[in-house]
């Protein structure tokens, strides 16, 4: 096998061979979509009502790093409690359900197959939902596992797995029943990420239970599954609507399809490994650490390819982020993910781990690659996705452009407050004479920072989720031509 | 068809590759670890760590309040960060020091001090040199009791929630009860009234003051047993 014969399919999609076979093709992309609309419409939907909760509990944890009094006296809203529900939330609630919904409209529409018996795709978010509703429930009322990153009980978690294998299953099936015979960089992506998440969930719920693991291997398990969702999981279904949206809404193929192939191979074989930088200098073999360490080192290849990719398949094209909402936030993603990827590769190296360990540099890095860059991806599919299901355009490209300009600037200021903040702490606390009390005391303007943020990332949420709101309820413009910021002559869909 | 035979044996391959060198791995080398028995004259006169059950109660509210979202409970060496000279330990936490625990509460944040010897009578959160303008009481059972209920009370400027609802605040009947904290100024109860601990409080005190895992372990430069040593 060859490496030209490894590399995905030139097209990005199917292009109109012959004009005949364009209305066809049209007739063809509106069954998938019909068939997909009812599933993917209740991902989306939910997904959305778990990112506002995600955004009180967010906000809730974000004030509590600056006022410590604030809901302190409730035990369920203790920072204890209430920073793992966060996390779950966003991670579970909003980020893998829009992700799955992504994902299942894009394995649909890049295989060419209808979705059949689109219920039991339904079923599986329900049952997930449930599992980590109970699971949510658990943690606010102090019924965690006490495994950072696997808090969620076993009991709520086997819910969850049974409803992820659902969706798991009818995505693979779409991929058995694919009529595009080879298959798009997009598709190589997706079946990664269904397939890893499923593994890496139910084998680190399940080491955690069994009596011969304890000690460090139970942190290492965590810390290996919380790796595993956000730099597999989540950055392959990041990547994979990426190389979709880019070259479908700018209307040209993807610049280099062995770059994509490359960077591809280079991500499925290192990101797996990287796992243990999130326990850098604890009480683990060196050999650990290092091996994770080198694996970081090595996903530069991916960066770089992935990025260059991207990049170059827009190039001569920036003007469509004025134009198209799907390429602002697309693009936006895109270059978040350039940023995260190089920034997590710097701090993973010892010289800087040894400073950045334990601050808010790791949240930092956790909400640049979770939000700048999945989010925005996620936004931007959103954009592109609902009006092919519901039959009508976004009502309106100002609620597009402050929903943009709230979300991007409230990241931003999150992102940098937490940046600024760690690299702060990091830098003092380098100098044992520094009192600990005073360098977290000195730490708190940063958090009004990350408040602010909050409050920002809240309002893009709301205008967000109020335009979804209209969107299911057909309020919009005419099907036909996209909801643009400003008209552009040669757009099109 | 040939094409993504390729791409699953890739992502299986790559997954049991991950998972082989991750976990598997790991749990061969470390599953298996013992406690250090030092023989003095063929007789066993040392083992670390020991089995203690008798904490789970404490450590189990450490875990539900969420207490390691804040305060890790691992020591570096002098290479990786500062934590010795800051007086959080006498030497660096090794695998061996969490074999006891089914869920050890690492933490990946220090909001707060690290916590893995706080319990020992030299842990300190300060350096002994020049800069150390603030001089702490003594860190017994009264002190972290205080310091749940009011961390400012004790420490200026903490950034710790209290945790009040661990503590109830009872009518003084007859004698003041020998729990109660010697609260002041905004922080004390009406007048007849007092602050005691609930059980939780209590239990979550004697587990801080179990944690100590300084004693010397063979594996950690500079800390070798003194039976062995000698």
């Amino acid at each position: 096998m060859t490496a030209a014969a490894l590399a995905p399919t030139p097209t990005t999609a199917p292009a109109p061979a012959a004009p005949s076979a364009v209305q066809v093709q049209a007739a063809e992309r509106a069954a998938i979509d019909a068939s997909a609309s009812g599933p993917v419409l209740f991902f989306f939907g939910s997904a959305i009502l778990w990112l506002l909760l995600a955004t009180v509990l967010g906000f809730i944890s974000s004030v509590q790093l600056h006022s410590p009094g604030f809901l302190a006296d409730c035990p369920i809203f203790t920072y204890g409690r209430i920073l793992p529900a966060y996390n779950n939330a966003l991670a579970y609630g909003w980020a893998t359900l829009s992700g799955m919904g992504v994902a299942i409209w894009l394995l649909a529409r890049l295989c060419r197959v209808q979705i059949k018996i689109p219920a039991v795709l339904v079923t599986g978010a329900i049952f997930w939902q449930a599992g980590l509703t109970l699971g949510i429930g658990q943690i606010l009322a102090g019924k965690t596992t006490g495994v950072e990153g696997l808090e969620i009980p076993g009991s709520a978690a086997v819910l969850m797995l049974f409803g992820y294998m659902l969706v798991g299953l009818w995505g693979a099936l779409l991929f058995g029943y694919r009529r595009q015979a080879p298959a798009y960089i997009s598709v190589w992506y997706l079946v990664a990420a269904l397939f890893w998440f499923t593994w890496t969930f139910g084998l680190a719920h399940l080491s955690i239970q069994l009596p011969g693991v304890t000690g460090v291997v139970q942190s290492l398990v965590a810390a290996w599954a919380t790796q595993n969702f956000l730099h597999v999981f989540i950055t392959a279904i990041g990547l994979a609507t990426a190389y979709y949206l880019i070259p479908k809404v700018i209307n040209r193929p993807v610049h280099s399809y062995h770059l994509a192939s490359t960077g591809f191979w280079a991500f499925i074989l290192f990101s797996g490994l990287t796992g243990a930088v999130r326990l850098s200098g604890g009480p683990l073999p060196v050999w650990l650490v290092t091996l994770s360490i080198a694996a970081t080192i090595l996903l530069i290849v991916q960066i770089a390819t992935v990025s260059a990719n991207l990049l170059l398949t827009m190039d001569g094209q920036y003007h469509m982020v004025y134009h198209s909402p799907t390429i602002r936030f697309t693009v936006f993603g895109a270059l978040s993910f350039t940023i995260a990827s190089v920034v997590g590769l710097l701090a993973s190296l010892r010289s800087f781990d040894r400073l950045l360990h334990f601050t808010f540099f790791q949240s930092a890095q956790t909400h640049l690659l979770l939000y700048a860059f999945f989010s925005m991806v996620m936004f931007g599919a959103i954009y592109y996705i609902l009006p092919r299901l519901v039959g009508c355009e976004w009502l309106s490209s100002t609620m597009i452009r402050w929903h943009f300009l709230a979300v991007a600037y409230g990241a931003g200021t999150l992102i940098v407050s937490l940046a600024v903040g760690g690299i702060a702490s990091g830098a003092a606390l380098a100098d044992p004479g520094m009192i600990f009390s005073q360098v977290i005391e000195d730490g708190v303007r940063y958090h009004i920072g990350a408040t602010l943020g909050w409050v920002m990332l809240a309002l893009g949420h709301v205008i967000f989720a109020f335009h979804f709101l209209l969107m299911l309820f057909r309020i919009g413009q005419p099907g036909g031509e996209p909801t643009l910021f400003a008209p552009i002559g040669e757009e099109k869909h | 068809m040939n094409r993504s035979l390729h791409l699953f044996a890739g992502i299986i391959g790559s997954f049991a590759l991950s998972c082989y060198a991750l976990v598997l791995l790991p749990q061969q080398q470390l599953g298996g670890l013992q406690p250090q028995i030092a023989e003095d004259e063929g007789k066993i006169v040392d083992i670390y760590p020991v089995k203690n059950v008798s904490h789970e109660e404490g450590r189990a509210i450490y875990q539900s309040e969420g207490c390691f979202y804040c305060h890790s409970q691992q020591v570096r060496d002098e290479q990786n960060g500062t934590d010795l000279a800051r007086g959080w330990g006498v030497r660096r936490t090794v695998a061996r020091d969490y074999i006891f625990e089914k869920t050890p509460v690492l933490g990946s944040m220090r909001i707060g001090p690290d916590l893995a010897n706080v319990g020992s009578p030299k842990w300190r959160n300060e350096n002994e040199g020049e800069y150390a303008t603030y001089k702490p009481k003594k860190r017994d059972a009264s002190w972290h009791l205080l310091h749940l209920y009011a961390p400012r009370t004790v420490i200026k400027s903490s950034n710790m929630p209290p945790y009040r609802y661990l503590f109830e605040t009872k009518k003084i009947s007859g004698q003041r009860s020998v729990d109660a904290l010697d609260l002041t100024g905004l922080d004390a109860p009406e007048p007849g009234y007092e602050v005691v601990p609930k059980p939780e409080a209590t239990k979550l005190v004697a587990y801080l003051l179990s944690l100590d895992k300084s004693h010397p372990l063979k594996e950690v430069k500079g800390s070798a047993p003194e039976v062995a040593a000698k």
